[in-house]
């Protein structure tokens, strides 16, 4: 079976009135899969027979009532631990690898009984936005298979687009949950900077990442939010703020919400087709009662260089621990100490990743971090601060997500900055640490373009609210793609 | 900032520091595709950022350490099991300990 | 001509806590190889570190007793470097903004006194340990994670003997926060040192040497010695110092060239994103100044004020926190000061040397040997039997009983010695003629032979006063 006809709620009341079992559903799930995901590689490794027999052990005591995604399949980015199921971040240099512990929001998973059906392709280390850079597979857009899904987070996008699971979890450091979910069709929320734990979560950029739900419908997505959000002792950077019940208050009612549209957020670096599906989302909200205003926020257009100098750094620290000494891979015929390191790293990294940590080594370096972390770190003040000047006067902002649709597959990945360009409009979000989530909002010559809702920090709820009446109120969401749909 | 945003015979010194080695084609397209980043980087030199403290971490008081909420100084052990997978994820191991080829560079910190 | 030196040293202390800075894993020494570790100390993917506060309040506790300031703020950076028993490739220190800075302790060299500054104090995280075998080297992470304290001196030391003075003044008193054993030769306290000398009357400083790792004072001083003089030997020939590391050699006492210095190291610091900053108030560092024990100097003066030490004694009563506690514990349990601290400086230190033993890892408690100067002060034993006491209670031995089941206590009843002074009267009339005749030796002779009948329990002074009462009446 697919996912197109039903929602997380429908699904718990059949599981809870026993009209299908865990184990039909994972069954269904898988049989779906092997007759979709070829055409579309979301998945990397698949975890069939645990699966079978954790499904069979929520059958045995009984879907709990009270647990929305008790027996509801689901699956995780592969940056993300899970215990004893490979865990690759889609490298060379993780080919292998078999966590022994479990990432928090896997954990939060298994107490809920959620069902973890596989991982998800993408880009290595996170480290893209087309997927195209997995040392494993390509992925495709099931709308248009000659084209990306977007990435990094890619697979988990698919996978959901395509109706192969209700729920995936992807991470987001640059758009790598919001620019896929806006190339394929999808909801995909990245959440405050601390509102989810990153314990378990391979690190890339350690002060921009977070973990976040895609998902069909808005709802569907607060619901999953609602599962793996809150304070972690694991993790000293995530926020003892409380948890509210994200799916509360999604009424349709957007009357009075202040909404912002920052002008550099519609200039000519858009694509027109793109700008039109915007601005038609803008007459939308004006008819359901908001009210949208330009405002301008000046320093965005620095975001990406202040964004690949700070990751890239980050990045460069933070995988140096892939060195082919205490697990991953280690290359061939070492005969010493600096072949262990440098052999393994140069064997086991694809080439964006060694971009990136060159850019960040070089940018750390004696004599340059001034001129570039920290430039960079004052940067980012900035662009906080932008942002902090516009919430004084509005609820949310509004924008594009992506300035195309899904491109070629091919097409751009051998000119990084071309690529790194790409991330304009997400990354902000980012380095701010706000929340930011892409609803569907229309079609560009038959491709999905997102909408971009950008939050004040932990207002992840306001953004399901306006998403939701958004949603609602168009049926850009009730279009099924050309894979998967057609079955 | 300099004309030259970065030579061959640089990205080979940050590479040394990286642990990562490049073929001489890799080295000519990975110097040509840096310099031309780097040049995006540079675009930054255009903001005013005096006076402007630079955020490195996204702390707040949400978040930010303190007597009220850092780990308390208690010990878990972890148990056989966990040190045995441990040691089974090592390339090579022996009697217990991480084995690797011998350290023939002693610049090492060795702190 | 006249050169002055500039010394600086870097102390590396070991943080005596359950468990590591960054991870639950236990600190103890001797487990099996990487049996005290978990995910983080191995620096897995997806792990993060979360900061002990033990690690914060033992940084509170040695900035207070280095007179140091606590910054308010305090956050953690990165050091990157690759070497296998760094497992993350990155060292979790503090470069920008340390847990304390600006501090003094006071150093003594030849009777004379001098303050030497503290540039600042930061926490960070030891490494695991390597041991090299032919061609191949092993990581045991036991010790990855082990809290350190790093002490950076200003560059105020002028000569070895001053490091060395400084070393003592340092080891001192951060063994009496508790928060460390600062044991050199359990790795404890690890010191490396950097000098440069200069023509007096200069007032740039010359190039730096430096040495790593010494593991003792005596090869700090001797080290620096060696170092200074070599110098001055290639100034005063024309030459020119090179920034190097150099390695001690201990059974020649040179140094020896390691590596020339080309720069310096570029560990590419940068502030830690995983760890938020660390806000430390005034409340808190009252808290917890309030359970610092009393610094040396504070209890030197207490010795010498309140129990009559002379200066002397009470220097060498704390020299270390365990001596000077247990003498404190010794004279609460109701011990004369002077005597506790003669024996704890004359027999108990004696029978420590002899046995190669630390004071704490004996049998010995400040209640028996509280119990066995009590008994010497009220003369229930003579100083004879008090020899055999001692070595009771360093067996772990309950003295006042002891003694009792013995029938060890002096005989000090006049009552008791009266008739066996008698007797021994009754039986040497050539002594009492000689006593007479103005021979004292008589009386020696005499006191012996009452001693031998009490099996040496008499009490000497009242034996004395009887005998001579006798002798005047016969």
């Amino acid at each position: 079976m697919n996912y197109f006809d039903q929602d997380l709620t429908s699904l718990h009341a059949d599981l809870v009135a026993k009209k299908i079992s865990a184990v039909d559903l994972a069954k269904a799930t898988f049989e779906n899969l092997r007759a979709v995901d070829p055409q579309l590689g979301a998945f990397l490794n698949l975890n069939e027979e645990a699966v079978l027999k954790q499904a069979a052990d929520i059958d045995a005591k009984g879907i709990d009532p009270d647990k929305l995604m008790a027996g509801i399949p689901v699956a995780v980015k592969d940056n993300i631990m899970t215990k004893d199921l490979t865990t690759t971040a889609a490298s060379k240099m993780l080919e292998h690898f078999v966590p022994v512990y479990d990432a928090t929001v896997v954990e939060k998973m298994r107490a809920n009984d959620a069902v973890i059906i596989g991982k998800n392709n993408m880009d290595e280390f996170a480290m893209g936005g087309s997927t195209e850079n997995s040392a494993f597979k390509v992925t495709r857009n099931p709308w248009d298979v000659s084209r990306v899904p977007g990435g990094s987070s890619g697979g988990s996008a698919v996978a959901v687009a395509s109706g192969q699971v209700p729920v995936a979890f992807g991470s987001d450091t640059g758009g790598s949950i919001r620019q896929p979910a806006s190339f394929n069709g999808v909801v995909g929320m990245k959440p405050t900077y601390g509102r989810v734990s990153r314990w378990g979560l391979i690190a890339f950029g350690s002060s921009l990442d977070q973990i976040g739900p895609l998902t069909r419908s808005v709802k569907d997505n607060a619901a999953a939010l609602n599962m793996i959000a809150g304070y972690d002792q694991h993790d000293g950077t995530s926020s003892k703020q409380t948890v509210p019940d994200f799916t509360a208050g999604l009424d349709g009612n957007v009357k009075g919400m202040k909404i912002a549209l920052p002008k550099e957020y519609m200039d000519k670096g858009i694509d027109p087709k793109v700008r039109e599906v915007i601005e038609n989302a803008v007459k939308q909200f004006e008819a359901l009662g908001a009210t949208v205003e330009e405002v301008s926020l000046p320093h965005s257009r620095y975001g990406v260089a202040a964004y690949y100098i700070i990751a890239s750094s980050e990045a460069s620290s933070n995988l140096q621990r892939f060195d082919g000494i205490r697990y991953g891979f280690r290359a061939e015929d070492v005969k010493n100490l600096e072949d262990v390191y440098v052999r393994s790293r140069s064997e086991g990294f694809g080439d964006e990743v060694k971009r990136r940590i060159m850019l960040g080594t070089f940018s750390l370096s004696a004599g340059y971090y001034d001129a570039y972390f920290h430039k960079a770190g004052q940067v980012r003040t900035l662009i906080i601060n932008d942002f902090k000047k516009v919430f004084e006067d509005y609820d949310l902002i509004l924008g594009p997500v992506a300035p195309t649709p899904a491109f070629k597959i091919g097409d751009e990945i051998s000119d990084p900055i071309t690529m790194y360009m790409n991330d304009v409009l997400t990354i902000p979000v980012n380095l701010a640490g706000l929340p930011g989530m892409s609803v569907p909002a229309g079609f560009a010559d038959g491709l999905p373009v997102g909408l971009q809702l950008i939050g004040k920090p932990f207002d992840e709820s306001t953004l399901y609210k306006a998403g939701y009446a958004f949603e609602q109120a168009t049926d850009v969401h009730k279009q099924t793609p050309e894979v998967g749909g057609a079955n | 900032m300099a004309e030259e945003r970065i030579n061959a015979e640089q990205v080979q010194h940050v590479a040394g520091l990286a642990k990562l080695e490049f073929t001489a084609d890799e080295l000519g397209t990975f110097t040509g595709q840096l310099e031309k980043i780097i040049g995006m980087f540079e675009e930054l030199s255009a903001v005013d950022t005096t006076d402007v403290p630079a955020t490195m971490r996204l702390d707040d008081d949400t978040n930010r350490l303190g007597q009220a909420n850092m780990r308390p100084d208690k010990a878990v052990k972890s148990d056989e099991a966990l040190r045995q997978a441990l040691l089974k994820n090592a390339p090579e191991t022996a009697n217990g300990l991480i084995k690797v080829p011998a350290i023939i560079d002693e610049s090492g910190d060795g702190e | 001509m006249n050169f002055v030196t500039t010394i600086g040293l870097e102390v590396h202390v070991e943080l005596k806590t359950n468990s590591k800075i960054f991870s639950p894993s236990p600190v103890q020494f001797g487990a099996e190889p990487n049996a005290n570790t978990n995910v983080i100390d191995w620096g897995y993917p997806g792990v993060l570190p979360t900061p002990n506060k033990g690690v914060v309040e033992a940084g509170i506790k040695a900035a207070t007793a280095l007179h140091a300031e606590i910054e308010h703020h305090t956050y953690f950076d990165r050091k990157n470097y690759f070497y296998p028993d760094n497992p993350k490739a990155y060292q979790i220190t503090q470069h920008e903004k340390p847990i304390a800075h600006d501090g003094w302790i006071e150093i003594e060299v030849d009777g004379k006194k001098k303050k030497v500054g503290i540039e600042e104090m930061h926490i960070e995280e030891d490494a695991g340990k390597n041991t090299h075998e032919s061609d191949y080297s092993y990581v045991d992470l036991n010790r990855q994670g082990t809290p350190l304290i790093e002490i950076v001196s200003k560059p105020e030391i002028n000569s070895p003997a001053e490091a060395y003075a400084y070393c003592e003044a340092l080891r001192q008193r951060i063994q009496f926060t508790g928060v460390s054993d600062v044991k050199m030769e359990e790795g404890s306290m690890r010191v490396d040192v950097n000098i440069s000398i200069r023509p007096a009357g200069s007032d740039k400083y010359g190039v730096k040497t430096e040495m790593k790792n010494l593991n003792s004072f005596n090869y700090v001083r001797k080290s620096l010695e060696y170092e200074e003089q070599r110098q001055q030997r290639v100034l005063m020939s024309g030459g020119k110092v090179q920034q190097e590391t150099r390695r001690f050699d201990e059974t020649t006492g040179q140094t020896i060239l390691m590596r020339v210095k080309e720069g310096s190291d570029d560990y590419r610091y940068f502030p830690e994103p995983d760890i938020p900053a660390v806000n430390i108030d005034d409340d808190w560092i009252k808290e917890v100044q309030a359970t610092i024990p009393e610094m040396p100097g504070s209890r030197r003066d207490r010795y010498i004020n309140q129990f009559g030490l002379t200066a002397y004694d009470a220097g060498v009563l704390t020299q270390t926190k365990e001596m000077s506690d247990f003498f404190d514990a010794t004279v609460a349990q109701g011990a004369d000061p002077k005597l506790a601290s003669n024996y704890l400086q004359g027999d108990v230190n004696a029978y420590l040397n002899e046995n190669k033993v630390g004071l704490l890892a004996t049998d010995l408690t400040p209640e028996h040997l509280a119990g066995m100067i009590k008994m010497i002060s009220d003369e229930t034993i003579s100083s004879k039997i008090a020899k055999k006491v001692f070595k009771a209670i360093m067996a772990g031995t309950e003295p006042v009983k002891w003694v009792n089941d013995k029938g060890l206590v002096q005989l000090s009843d006049p009552a008791k010695l009266q008739p066996i002074v008698d007797d021994v009267l009754d039986n040497n009339d050539q002594s009492i003629e000689d006593f007479k005749n103005g021979k004292d030796r008589a009386v020696g002779y005499l006191v012996g032979q009452i001693m031998k009948k009490t099996r040496g329990q008499a009490n000497p002074k009242v034996v004395n006063k009887l005998l001579m009462t006798s002798l005047k009446a016969r």
